[in-house]
């Protein structure tokens, strides 16, 4: 079945979110959907979906005009979505989550569900997939559980699938096996809409390629054009993607941490018996797929977790055991995995986000108060500094966009004199060109000889910033390698394989 | 609890566990082994207990048990001892104590209770279960309602209003009509009237659940109150004094011995709680809507994205709960009292709430536990009624003391439907 949407305009209030788009999937094609978070494809996924209505435009099949009022009658007519945050009823067997919506019943409306197992085997086999239909979907791996949204997919025959950021939660080896499986759909005669952001996957399985920004159409791009051209179409102008580094210049060794184990209020434990260094002036960047311990480990560094056991030792000083505020004054700087949650104050203004970290003392408070005038100096200069795009700097931080909510945090962390900066997915759903700028300052502070970790599920950024690697699997350290290991080699440590020679 | 109860975060590892709370149960055990000891220890008993089988009409009677009181209470308090001795030794190694035990223990320390209290008198036990089972009867279609709504995702504190309503609306109907069949229809409207303002607020328009919970419990005492004293007392010939349900013994079945008195001499509403307990159970884990009312209750989101209308699945789920606790109100006004009384159901929907979660939203669970609150508030009225050497006062306690303690103690760690109270925005 050929798809096409024809001049789709979706609009949020005064936002524009969709801007008269329009592309055709033919049968048997991936056809890649290219651009930066906020771009708009997920609202034009959703609008595929049923699950927004669109203001302007037509969704075409086979060239007949459809009426989508809800997720329903577009899996009725044929598509199917594998969104980027799973639809799956955790507490669920595979089973039931792949009939849910379209039970085949018996008598009195009793679930068949040998006959829903025996549909998920059928497709298994047929995809080669290893699922067991009566596991509970939150016992899988993620990447299963994946598998399972596929399964439900094709279960209601959909003839066009649609995968919404699909890779973000995967391991590379998971990340490589997906892109099999999307080419042996194509081969099946599935059209694939493939929405991303990540350049090496949209050259390496793409038919066609469309980039979107700021709600429109762009252009489209063959498969064989480079990471720098497909880069500067998503950003509109031309990106370094790797940031400019000299090489480190270690100095003293500042911060040891030995046998570090975080357990949490329930007693499960998620970093085991970590150890590890970073001297001044060096990166150290953390690996792995993300739920691995990553979270925990930065939160004990700052003091916010729990159950902490080992030692953290700054330049001669012990952190386990001390409040936030004492890591605060021992010089170390936290960039929070989420900015939304941990990072900002949405309903505060920039200046005062700005200051979140400085709220007891000077230069901003004296004798219990604000020193308003000040504060408004200092946050014209951080904006202006790290290029924050606001109206100004009463403007409140959750009106901001990703990238710029970001730049607020990293200039709220590195304006202080540090002894270690901690940052955790500094660039997590953060444009191309707000990337660039925070690996720079990143790397400034490094080279101004302070320590850093950096946590990061993407292997790009880890590639770009770091010195040496570390990789967490389920809470302990597979190896520490240095920071020219291949891929393939980071790939399996993420899995869990010790590589050979590694000094862990 | 096994391993499936835990809470199970998929993007978390689990490298290793530790299973907290482990020290509850033999703490909860030993509290009260040292309560049975202290009873007798405090005020020891002179003569026998007589614990009486059979009733007439039993096909044979089994003959009563009698057995010094001090004797059976210090073989249970060793006993207890040794029970709190081995769940404190699974605590020390890292074990649950399987529930059975915890069970056992609990009879144990109740008989040894009971021995004490009717010392030189006779305890129908009989009269005692078949009472503790009638009591249940609101509590466990209260429950049910309960079960019902939080799987679908909606909070519902107004148990208790629909409870009352529930009694208020059969007895206003059940005294014109002459009929309590009529009497109870109108009672599951009553429910339906609560349920449908409790889905208005919390489905429709997001207000948080369980202010609209307890303000509906209000309202509805508001209502009733001033209904009763302005009209019903005026008239409470025409308007207040319902027809009852007539006791209806199933041939056969009531005449074995101990279960036949208990189970199958009852009301009608009796036989039509063994039905619903079975029908919801059936329907919510066997049932394609019970598999809809489960994703509702869970991840709203993914059943939209399947076509499933989340508000209505709701809706109806919510409103079908009213109705069902609607019954349980009726048991009050058409079975046990006489006529409709200001403020008749004491709280009993808040104790069908706590059943709710101390059943871990499973409706057999669910029903186990409304029997327990039950049982616990019939021991009150039976040893008032055989002479207690406890005061009346603190014997009213008992089924709120033991709701705390079931709750508190002994439930663990339970996990609710996860987007039980949240209601669904679509963006």
């Amino acid at each position: 079945m050929r798809l096409a949407l024809r001049d789709i305009t979706k609009r949020f209030g005064s936002l524009v979110a969709n801007d008269h788009i329009s592309l055709t999937v033919e049968p048997g094609e991936i056809h890649c959907l290219l651009g930066e978070n906020g771009a708009g494809k997920s609202t034009l996924m959703n609008v595929l979906y049923g699950l927004y209505q669109a203001d302007e435009g037509e969704i075409l099949i086979d060239d007949e005009p459809q009426h989508f009022k809800g997720p329903g009658d577009a899996m009725a007519a044929g598509i199917g979505m594998v969104h980027q945050h799973f639809m799956l009823i955790p507490v669920f067997t595979v089973a039931e989550n792949v009939m849910l919506g379209h039970e085949a019943t018996g008598f009195a409306g009793k679930l068949d569900l040998d006959a829903a197992r025996k549909q998920v085997r059928e497709i298994s086999e047929r995809f080669g997939f290893h699922v067991d239909p009566d596991a509970l979907v939150e016992d899988l791996p993620v990447g299963v559980q994946q598998r399972v949204e596929i399964i439900k997919a094709l279960s209601r025959d959909a003839e066009v699938l649609v995968f919404d950021e699909p890779t973000a939660v995967l391991t590379p080896q998971e990340t490589d096996e997906l892109m099999a499986i999307m080419r042996q759909l194509k081969e099946s005669g599935t059209g694939i809409v493939f929405i991303t952001h990540k350049l090496r996957e949209v050259r390496e399985v793409a038919d066609r390629i469309t980039v979107i920004r700021r709600g429109t159409v762009v252009g489209e791009a063959s498969p064989e054009a480079s990471n720098a051209e497909l880069a500067a179409l998503m950003v509109g102008r031309p990106v370094e993607l790797k940031v400019h580094k000299d090489p480190a210049k270690p100095g003293e060794r500042a911060l040891v941490v030995s046998d570090l184990t975080v357990a949490d209020e329930d007693g499960y434990v998620h970093v085991d018996g970590v150890s590890f260094h970073i001297d001044a002036g060096e990166i150290l960047a953390v690996a792995g797929v993300q739920g691995n311990g990553q979270t925990e480990l930065t939160e004990a560094m700052v003091g916010l977790a729990p159950h902490v056991e080992g030692s953290i030792n700054l330049d001669g000083r012990e952190i386990v055991g001390r409040s936030v505020r004492k890591a605060l004054e021992a010089g170390i700087g936290f960039i929070p995995e989420d900015r939304q949650i941990e990072g900002l104050v949405g309903n505060f203004t920039i200046a005062e986000n700005l200051m979140l970290n400085r709220s007891y003392d000077k230069p901003f408070v004296s004798r219990g108060s604000l020193n308003l005038k000040k504060l408004d100096t200092f946050a014209k200069e951080k904006l202006a500094e790290y290029d924050v795009r606001a109206p100004g700097v009463s403007t409140l931080a959750g009106q901001l966009s990703g990238g710029n909510q970001q730049k607020v945090v990293v200039a709220r962390e590195l304006s202080r004199d540090l002894r270690l900066l901690v940052a955790s997915q500094p660039t997590r759903g953060v444009d191309v060109g707000s990337i660039e700028f925070i690996h720079k300052q990143i790397v400034a502070a490094r080279d101004s000889g302070v320590p850093v970790l950096v946590v990061s599920s993407e292997l790009d950024e880890i590639a770009a910033l770091a010195d040496r690697i570390m990789v967490l699997y389920r809470g302990r350290v597979v190896g520490i390698v240095p920071a020219d290991t291949s891929r393939d080699t980071l790939g399996l440590m993420m899995a869990g394989e010790s590589p050979e020679g590694s000094d862990a | 609890m096994s391993a499936v109860d835990l809470p199970v975060n998929s993007d978390a590892p689990v490298v290793a566990e530790r299973i907290p709370g482990l020290w509850k149960t033999p703490g909860v055990m030993a509290a009260f082994t040292v309560l049975v000891a202290l009873l007798v220890l405090v005020r020891p008993r002179a003569g026998d207990s007589t614990f009486r089988w059979s009733r007439d009409g039993d096909w044979f009677a089994i003959p009563d048990i009698t057995l010094p009181a001090n004797g059976v209470v210090w073989t249970a308090v060793v006993l207890c001892l040794v029970a709190t001795a081995y769940a404190a030794w699974n605590a020390y190694s890292g074990r649950k104590t399987h529930l059975a035990v915890v069970a056992a223990f609990a009879v144990v320390a109740v008989s040894g209770f009971l021995a004490w209290a009717v010392a030189g008198k006779t305890l129908p036990v009989v009269g005692l279960l078949a009472g503790a089972l009638a009591l249940a009867v609101p509590l466990v279609f209260g429950a049910l309602g309960g079960v019902l709504g939080e799987r679908a995702g909606v909070v519902n504190i107004a148990i208790d209003g629909q409870l009352l309503f529930g009694a208020f609306g059969a007895a206003v109907t059940a005294s014109i009509t002459g009929s309590p069949w009529a009497g109870l229809i109108a009672a599951m409207v009553c429910g339906v009237l609560v349920a449908l303002l409790l889905g208005l607020f919390a489905i429709t328009y997001w207000v948080e659940q369980v202010i609209v919970g307890v303000v509906l419990n209000v309202l509805v005492i508001g209502f009733t109150s001033f209904m009763f004293s302005q009209v019903l007392s005026e008239n409470a010939g025409a308007l207040n004094s319902p027809p009852h349900f007539p006791r209806l013994e199933i041939p056969l079945l009531s005449g074995i011995p101990v279960i036949g008195p208990i189970f199958f001499r009852q009301t009608v509403l009796v036989y039509l709680m063994y039905a619903a307990v079975v029908l919801v159970a059936w329907a919510l884990y066997r049932s394609k809507w019970g598999l809809r009312v489960r994703a509702v209750g869970e991840h709203p989101k993914a059943a939209d994205t399947v076509g499933i209308n989340v508000i209505a699945t709701r809706y109806r789920t919510v409103l079908l709960a009213g109705a069902i606790a609607g019954i349980g109100g009726a048991t009050y006004t058409l079975v046990s009292v006489p006529s409709f009384g200001r403020e008749m159901t004491g709280g009993a929907g808040y104790i069908a709430l706590a059943a709710v979660i101390f059943g871990k939203w499973d409706p057999i669970k669910a029903t186990l536990a409304a029997l327990l609150f039950g049982f616990a508030s019939n021991v009150e009225s039976v040893l008032s009624v055989i002479g207690s050497p406890v005061p009346s006062q603190f014997m009213l306690m008992l089924p709120y003391v033991v709701t705390i303690f079931a709750v508190a103690g002994l439930v663990g760690h339970s996990r609710a439907p996860a987007a039980d109270g949240v209601p669904y925005k679509k963006s």
